[in-house]
This record gives structure tokens, sequence and C-alpha cells, in this order.
């Protein structure tokens, strides 16, 4: 029977997988959703040709982007139990409707010169598709792969990271094609719109929930258990926010991403200045090079990281990410620019760390809360991102911009940040080590031992 | 799926997807090709790091 509001076809129920249904095409259904949303980190191919053509300034053309992560982090914050209580499909499809409406709307913006219709569409509208899509195929995942989290949550959030990849050369593409001008950026919006929303319903066909009792071969709950910090008991969202667990990993995954959009929000004009008194200058080639080697440690970060904290635990994962990352901060700061090699690989190195935490943290909630609501726990722990989003380049700009008008030059522009990003990092570090089993009071919902017996009329009587 | 289930399904890898590999293909290629254009366009602009 469909819930209150939700077509039948899109409910969780309509979406258990048949007998003999691969767990393996479940990851190519997250990536659709993912790999077109991250496309949201290519913005800035839109934001000149949205300057000249509409005659905005930076900080009016980046507002449907900000807005657009704003409702990110809400929509996947105050949308997650829903996520959790109606299924991936539906929240697939939702995901896809806002996401493509977002363009479709944008595109009747700069077709009409309506700027407004722009932050509207892909902002506000496209940037509730953001956050649902985000977190839509989280818990699904988490359920499919029991035994390995940290690799199947690592290549949905690998593709957030690829969508960028993908979009903007493609945009820049339609825009050379159709033209920078405001009719050519809405013809851009409208193509992307249309694209979009076929390349997502394939993941919104294609996903499947796993039966209650399903199991991978060989797999059992208690096994998983035996490692410290793994439970096989059930926190709903409501008490994880209850739980210092949940705060410590907000903390941690804050410090984190602050540390690592502090260089990547920066990074091109930071390799020039950092470089800028040496004998070997970077050109603006060069510094166009190193974004993407940024990208390419960010996104190789996700799956490698994430699949290694399947063997070495989660606690420990972030042990090197926020510890190395501290140590990698510190020796950037202390060589300055008497290497270039050794900027570039730790940077690279760091935003690797950035992208694992991303990764690693749906798994680290399943660890400790298990998964009957995980999605919906982690949508809410990504007010951490949002936070970290506004953190990160306020600190390394407000630096920069202070040093600058000091008269420094190169490496003394960033050396404080660098401190700053390395106190920060420390105390990531500190949070994840007051991490502990979640205590017995705060336990509802079955255990996974029990969810393996009983049917969904059972789990329902528990929400 | 009820409470009478007396135990858990458990899933094989050799009978998982039986049948479902041309779906299985169709869905990799799905989100691999573009993929690939994404990674092939940054190996361009990674060039650009040791060449630029």
């Amino acid at each position: 029977m469909a819930s209150m509001g939700v077509p039948d076809v899109l409910t969780r129920a309509r979406t258990v997988a048949p007998p003999g249904w691969s767990r393996w095409l479940v990851p190519p259904a997250a990536l659709s959703i993912h790999l077109a949303i991250g496309q949201a980190y290519a913005w800035s191919v839109f934001k000149p040709p949205l300057e000249s053509s509409l005659g905005l300034s930076g900080t009016q053309s980046a507002l449907p982007f900000q807005l657009a992560i704003v409702m990110l982090g809400l929509s996947a914050a105050f949308g997650g139990t829903l996520v959790e209580r109606n299924g991936p499909r539906w929240a697939m499809c939702v995901s896809a409707l806002c996401f493509a409406s977002g363009f479709l709307i944008s595109a009747l913006g700069a077709a009409t010169r309506q700027y407004w219709l722009i932050v509207l569409g892909y902002g506000l509208v496209g940037g509730i598709g953001l956050g649902i899509g985000y977190i839509s195929p989280v818990s699904t995942l988490i359920k499919w792969f029991p035994d390995r989290p940290g690799l199947a949550t690592g290549i949905a959030i690998m593709g957030f990271g690829g969508g960028a990849l993908i979009a903007s050369p493609w945009s820049t593409e339609l825009l050379s094609s159709f033209g920078a001008d405001s009719s050519g950026i809405g013809q851009t919006f409208l193509v992307m719109g249309l694209v979009y929303a076929v390349f997502m319903t394939v993941g919104v066909l294609l996903v499947r929930v796993p039966a209650d009792d399903w199991r991978p071969p060989g797999w059992k709950p208690s096994a998983a258990a035996a490692r410290p910090l793994v439970t096989t008991a059930q926190v709903s969202a409501r008490n994880a926010l209850r739980t210092p667990q949940f705060w410590c990993l907000w903390v941690v995954l804050c410090m984190n991403v602050t540390a690592g959009i502090g260089i990547l929000e920066k990074a091109a004009p930071m390799i020039t200045d950092f470089f800028a008194d040496t004998s070997t200058p970077v050109t603006a080639t060069a510094a166009a090079g190193f974004v993407g080697l940024l990208s390419l440690g960010n996104m190789l970060g996700r799956i490698t990281w994430s699949s290694t904290s399947d063997l070495v635990g989660r606690k420990n994962i972030y042990r090197l990410y926020l510890g190395a990352g501290a140590l990698l901060y510190l020796l950037i700061a202390l060589v300055g620019d008497d290497s270039k090699p050794l900027f570039i690989i730790a940077a690279a190195v760091i935003l690797s760390f950035y992208g694992g935490g991303f990764a690693t943290v749906p798994a680290y909630l399943k660890d400790l809360f298990g998964t009957y609501e995980v999605g919906a726990i982690h949508g809410r722990l990504l007010t951490a991102w949002s936070t970290a989003g506004v953190l990160g380049p306020l600190i390394v700009n407000a630096i920069a911009d202070h040093e600058k008008s000091a008269g420094r030059t190169g490496p003394d522009l960033y050396s404080t940040s660098f401190v700053i990003m390395m106190v920060l990092l420390v105390i990531g570090f500190v949070a994840n080590e007051l991490v502990r089993p979640v205590h017995p009071r705060h336990h509802d919902g079955p255990s996974a031992e029990t969810k393996a017996t009983v049917g969904p009329e059972s789990e329902g009587a528990v929400r | 799926m009820t409470a009478s289930n007396p135990a858990p399904a458990e899933a094989t890898e050799s009978t998982a997807g039986n049948g479902r590999l041309p779906l299985m293909i169709v869905a990799w290629l799905w989100v691999g090709a573009p993929f690939a254009y994404g990674v092939y366009e940054l190996g361009l602009k990674l060039k650009q790091l040791f060449t630029g």
C-alpha cells in the first residue's frame, strides 16, 4: 500500500529486490544520482558568462551556488527521516525532479533575463535535489553491503566528486556551442536539465532495497560487531542527536572539511601566490593543473580511504585523516616555498583525506548507531559540512587579504591559515578519540540480529 | 515478507545476479562512460601542471 502522498510505484515495499538480484546493481543506481548532483561543484563555469551577460557582480553570480549548498544541508537534515520512511526510489525521484526542474527554471530565467529565477531554480529547488539526492542511496548501500559499508558508500560519494569532473568540461563545451550570452546560457541550462533528468531516472528505476532477511553470503552481524565500536543495536535519528558520539563526529567532520575546503576553494591563487617570489613561479595554466590534481586526490581519497576503513576500522582511519593531515599542514608551513613538489604532494594528500572524511562518515555512523535510521542521522550530520563550507574559505580568504594589505607576499600570505588548519585538525583528532560505543539507554528499534528474523510489521510497530 | 520467515535469506555471489549480466553491463556503462569522459578531461588538465 502506498504511504500517504507517495505513489505506490515509489514506495519502499515496491522496491524490494527479487531473489537473485545482484547487490552490484545498486552502486550504479547510486552513482547515477551522485554523478549528476556533483555538478554543483562546477557552478563556477557559469559565473563569468552570467556576470558579463546579466551585468552581475562576483558576489551576485555566486548566489545560486551558495543557496544550493545551504539548501543541501537543510534538506539533508530535515528530509532525512522522510527519506528513511519512504525509501530510496522515492528520494531519488524527488532529487531528480528537483535537480532537473532547477535547471529548467534557470533556463527560463536566463532566456528572459530574470536572474531571480536562476537563484530560485538552481539555488532553492535544485538545492533540495542536492540534499535529498546526496543522502538517498546511503542507507540502502549500507544495507546491501553490511560487510563492506566503507567501500559501498565510498563508490557513491566518489561519484559526487566525479560529477564536477564531468559537468565542468561538458558545460564549457555547451556554452561555447550555444554562446555565452543569456540565450546561450538558457539553452545550456535547458539541455543540462533534460539530460540530467534522463540520467537520474535510470537510477530511480534501478535502485532496489534488500529484503529484510537478506544477508551477504557467510556474513553474520555478530561477527562484524566483534570489532570495537561496531554495534548490532539500533539507534533512531532522534536519539542519535542526544548522544555525545553524534556531536563528536559532527566536530570531526566539520574540522576535517574546514581544513580541506580552505585549500580547495583557493587552490589556483594559493599556489600562484605561494611560489611568486621563487625563481620558478607557477603559471596560470599550471595552477589549473594543480586544481585538477586536487580534484583527483579528493576523488581517489573517497574510494581508497573509505574502503581501507573496512579493514582498519573507522576510528583508526580518522586518526590518519586528522593526525597526518595536521602534520602535512605543519610540513607545508615549515618548508614554505623551498619545495614545490612537497607542497603539491602534501596538498593532494590533504585533499584525499578531505574526500575520505566525507565517504567514511556514513559507515562510521552505521558502526555506532546501526542501520535503522542511518540515512537520517547522516543527513543531520551534514550540517557540519554547511558550517565548514563557510568557515574554511572565510579563514583562508580573510587571513590572506589581511596579510596582503600588510604588504606580505609568498608563503607568508597563508602560513597563519595553515597553522589554524593544523589546530582545527588537532581538535578533530581529540573529538575522534572521545568516540566511545553508544550507551544502551539510547538504543531503540530492532537489533540487526532480531531484524533478520522478524518481518516489517514488527519493525513498523517499533517505529 | 512476514514474521513467519524462519531463517535469513543468504545470497551467494554465484547465484546473485544470475541472468542479469546484460543489465549489469548496461548499468555500469551508463555511469562509467560519462565518468571516463570526466577523468579523461582531468588528465588533460593535469598535464598542464607539468608542462604549463
